[in-house]
């Protein structure tokens, strides 16, 4: 199905996205008891960014330019199938979610490969580590997003928040556990705490951060919009799960998931400033219970249906 | 038909010609890849008529061999299995022909080529056949031909060894086959194909027993898990351009004789559809994570055909599901997807092994630790081994994700088929599911695996010397790759028009009648127009990004300088992330599955000088199941040497015996 009001939910991610981590990092700021940098911090970056010439690597291809580009892109047309609150999304069909995980798995593919492009080690070994990282989550948030189909019955992301409202009386366990589940995929997909630390200063324990070391520019600014985008979408996800919105004036439900995603960024900058990091291989180990947590989920929507 | 009949002659011709003139393997390679691509071109026009037209082509001639007879005919399954065959033989036999002389040097090459043409021949003679023994006669030829293309550089040891590997795995799968098509043939008392429809109402318990024949046959042939063992020898031992044949069509002969089979037995059994969906899990997942393990750019892709074929498997075995639940939809897409990945693979893995031929080709090694940064001196090359790599992870916008879409769309029609039959257990969901997280799974560890692939061999610095001084491959070797990338991206655009393509197979192969076929497919027909226009935006607004991003550089300064290395003032290009350790952490997590065996540098006095360090991923199958296997088979052989000590009169002996036995045994009958 095509829906014209979808359209705002893509303006509304593109525009509002950067306020995310900069929600995040408000959050962090306050319970260290720091002043914090400014909300709008992450447009500064992006526009500063946008405004710079670049220093590219001796190493580097043209994959360092395209690649960049290519997972923004993915990322933004991903933004055409989420929905937002309980406003379809511009584009869904039965399956759709399919489509979604693959596409952001575009955009990793390609920041994994400009990573490598430099020929970095520590490049190398962020590029590594976060594909273990995604190949596990990647399972992990598919059987999520199934349960919901499950419970909802639809297979479209749009059709499966419309249909969340309606059904956590009768599958409130199951709806649970698949949020719980979508929360750490989120803080996995995003490199945040307890997985990565997007603060960290050493070279040797970044993921997300050290695979764009060599990257500068625009390309950057490409890199930390997509970020952005990317951490909207799965803030959005979770958040359309906790407050599934159930009213009926269209402006309202949009500000109300409005909102949520940032209610989410307060959420995830909570765990941040009261949890220390995971020890590297000790993520696999919270990922793929996550995975059985989905796997139990899924489950529990059959028994208590 | 006629068209077939002259393919096969112009694709032999050129081989015979190509034997004779051996000795001179310009003319050699330019003879036979002359009548294959002929042969192709004839062949595929007689393809497409096939395909659509109304009454399956079919042709039939006696044979004076016991039981057979010369039936053929193609129907739509054969020709969609054929079009693969003809495309990737001619375009493989192109890049062969620049290929082969500059790898053989000074060697003949004319029975190489040959060879290639009676494989071509015996692989379109399998998949047309519509009689056993002429089957089993084709499938032996292809074999056997494909057992000497494999042993090209049979000075190597390896290479030797690789061969047996292969000659023994295939005889032992042909053995399965030879039982199956007995049994078969005689509880439908005839050879003929045409007269097995009676086979499907063969006992439950009976047609069981079949069926497993007919999997560990032509499982072998398939490389499915655990059976698989030959095809990570095989691959990296042949030459390039007949890996590409053997792994992007020969291999699917195996899945064209299961799902021939499936027809004859019908459809109907819902445990035929677990058995299919359990088997393709297995070999998906442990096929990628063995591709994750390998450091031979060959090998690796060997290990994913055995993913691929997983895929596929899934994606019958949904199929069957579907059948069997009578769920139109979930069936024709479940077989639309296994169907057209059985095309897709074809062109991804035959661009992706004419890639690591290139390598080979300028390089001289495909061990990935010792290449990198090829990019830069091999543009093409290395664009098209990005755009197969992109399409073998099954990732948007290329063709293996249009195919593995529609197999994930199967399992999720098939949940929803489940929930609203309300009749359901819980445990009857549990196939789908296992679909769908096993696929999420196989794609992620996919992604990963080829951005090492891609990653360590063409990006970074060069590790080594033949890695540094490599150039460019010649333009007969490009244009195949080109080709196939655009065939790739064709599919992966046009996924609503290749729907329409699968119609007609749908139809002859489970039997959908043509309108319920096409009103299953319609459903698909909507998300394939989505994911062919988020393919086209995703294409033009990168364009677009592109462009903007030239813009704002366009007066800025942009300079290049050393990989940030922390302030180290000297990188080396061995400080790079090496394929092994990018891939440690993920094969360390499924260590129990997926051993390296390492063997550290022993440090010996108090000035140690140089060490080495050596890993090598052992199959956990070949070394636990077969090895031990054939150890006790030999050990057995050998409690019975004493009987074979030389002497012509002990064996003339032996006869007498036996004729006397024989003698014996008669007479008692009576």
């Amino acid at each position: 199905m095509m829906n014209m009001i979808g359209l705002i939910n893509i303006a509304a991610a593109l525009v509002l996205a950067p306020l995310v981590p900069g929600i995040i990092n408000r959050t962090k700021a306050k319970f260290a008891g720091r002043k914090g940098a400014p909300l709008l911090q992450n447009y500064y970056d992006i526009i500063k960014l946008l405004r710079k010439g670049a220093v590219i690597s001796w190493s580097a291809t043209w994959i360092s330019k395209i690649g960049p580009a290519i997972s923004l892109v993915a990322v933004m047309i991903s933004l055409s199938l989420l929905p937002l609150g309980g406003g379809a999304s511009f584009l869904s069909f039965s399956g759709d979610l399919i489509l979604f995980a693959y596409l952001l798995g575009v955009a990793r593919f390609f920041v994994v490969l400009s990573a490598l492009d430099a020929g970095s080690s520590f490049e190398g070994m962020g590029a590594s580590r976060d594909v273990m990282f995604s190949a596990l989550a990647e399972p992990t948030l598919m059987i999520s997003l199934l349960t919901l189909a499950r419970v909802s019955d639809s297979f479209s992301l749009s059709g499966i928040y419309s249909g969340l409202a309606s059904s956590w009386g009768g599958h409130g366990m199951a709806i649970f556990l698949a949020a719980v589940v979508l929360f750490i995929v989120l803080l996995a997909e995003n490199s945040r705490i307890p997985i990565d630390d997007p603060n960290t200063h050493l070279e040797l324990t970044m993921i997300h951060e050290v695979m764009v070391l060599d990257l500068g520019g625009p390309d950057l600014a490409f890199i930390t919009y997509g970020a952005a985008l990317k951490l909207w979408i799965f803030s959005s996800l979770f958040g359309g799960v906790i407050f599934p919105s159930s009213s009926s004036s269209c402006a309202l439900s949009l500000l109300s998931s409005i909102s949520i995603i940032f209610i989410t960024a307060i959420a995830v900058g909570v765990v941040e400033s009261t949890m220390a990091r995971l020890k590297m291989m000790r993520v696999p180990q919270l990922l793929s219970g996550a995975a059985s947590v989905a796997m139990l989920a899924f489950l529990i929507s059959f028994l208590l249906g | 038909m006629i068209l077939t009949g002259f393919s096969i002659v112009a694709i032999l011709l050129g081989g015979v010609l190509s034997l004779l003139l051996g000795n001179s393997s310009r003319k050699a390679a330019l003879f036979s890849s002359l009548g294959i691509s002929l042969g192709a071109i004839l062949g595929l026009f007689q393809v497409f008529a096939a395909l659509f037209a109304s009454v399956p082509l079919s042709f039939s001639a006696e044979w004076s061999v016991p039981y057979g007879s010369f039936d053929v005919g193609i129907d739509s399954l054969s020709a969609l299995f054929l079009i693969p065959v003809f495309i990737l033989s001619a375009l493989s036999a192109l890049y062969g022909a620049r290929y082969l002389p500059e790898l053989a040097g000074r060697k003949s090459t004319g029975s190489s080529w040959f060879y290639l043409s009676l494989l071509i021949v015996s692989m379109v003679a399998v998949i047309i056949a519509r009689n056993a023994i002429l089957f089993l006669f084709a499938w032996e030829i292809m074999a056997l031909s494909s057992f000497f293309l494999v042993c090209f550089n049979s000075e190597r040891k390896n290479v030797r060894s690789a061969g047996w590997t292969y000659l023994v795995a295939t005889h032992i799968g042909t053995a399965f086959l030879f039982l199956f098509f007995a049994i078969a043939g005689v509880r439908a008392g005839s050879f003929n194909f045409s007269e097995w429809g009676t086979l499907s109402s063969l006992a439950s318990p009976e047609l069981f027993g079949m069926f497993l024949l007919a999997v560990v046959g032509f499982g072998s042939k398939a490389g499915v898990i655990p059976l698989h063992v030959w095809l990570p020898e095989a691959h990296p031992a042949a030459p390039s351009h007949i890996s590409a044949i053997m792994s992007g069509v020969m291999i699917k002969t195996g899945i064209y004789g299961l799902l021939r089979m499936m027809i004859f037995f019908g459809f109907d059994h819902i445990w035929l559809g677990y058995l299919l969906i359990f088997i393709g899990l297995t070999s998906g997942v442990l096929g990628v994570l063995y591709a994750l393990a390998q450091h031979d750019l060959k090998s690796l892709l060997a290990y994913h055909s055995v993913e691929n074929i997983g895929i596929i498997f899934l994606g019958i075995g949904i199929g069957t599901v579907g059948v069997a639940s009578g769920a139109n939809v979930v069936a024709a897409l479940g077989f639309a997807g296994a169907l057209l990945h059985v095309l897709n693979h074809a062109l991804f893995k035959g661009l992706l092994f004419l890639g690591a031929g290139s390598v080979l080709y300028s390089t001289r090694t495909t061990s990935i630790d010792r290449l990198g940064g090829l990019l830069k001196r091999m543009p093409v090359t290395g664009a098209s081994f990005l755009v197969g790599s992109v399409a073998i992870a099954g990732l948007p916008p290329l063709n293996g994700f249009v195919s593995e879409l529609l197999i994930y769309l199967s399992a999720i029609l098939y949940i929803s088929h489940l929930s609203a039959s309300n009749l359901a257990g819980i445990w009857s969901f549990v196939p789908a599911l296992i679909t769908i997280a096993g696929l999420a799974l196989i794609g992620g560890l996919a992604s990963a695996c080829f951005a090492k692939a891609f990653g360590v061999v063409f990006l970074g610095e060069p590790r080594e010397e033949g890695a540094s001084k490599s150039s460019e491959v010649p333009m007969a070797m490009r244009l195949p790759m080109i080709v196939l990338s655009g065939a790739c991206a064709f599919i992966g655009l046009c996924g609503p028009l290749i729907l329409g393509l699968m119609i007609p197979v749908l139809v002859s192969s489970i039997s959908l009648d043509g309108e319920s076929a096409g009103s299953a497919l319609s459903f698909a027909r909507w998300p394939m127009i989505v994911v062919a226009s988020a393919a086209t935006v995703l294409i033009f607004l990168t364009g677009a990004v592109m462009y903007l991003r030239k813009r704002l550089l366009r007066r800025r300064e942009v300079t290049t300088s050393p990989t940030w290395d922390c302030g180290y003032e000297l990188p080396s290009p061995k400080m790079q992330y090496t394929a092994s350790s990018f891939a440690a952490p993920l094969v360390g997590l499924f260590k129990s599955l997926v051993r390296i065996r390492t063997s550290p540098p022993v440090l010996k006095d108090f000035f140690p000088d140089g060490g080495s360090y050596e890993a090598h991923p052992a199959d956990i199958f070949r070394e636990g199941i077969f090895a031990p296997l054939f150890k006790f088979i030999q050990k057995t052989a050998f409690a019975f040497r004493w009987l074979q000590n030389g002497s012509v009169h002990l064996y003339i002996l032996y006869i007498a015996f036996t004729l006397l036995a024989l003698l014996l045994w008669k007479l008692g009958g009576l």
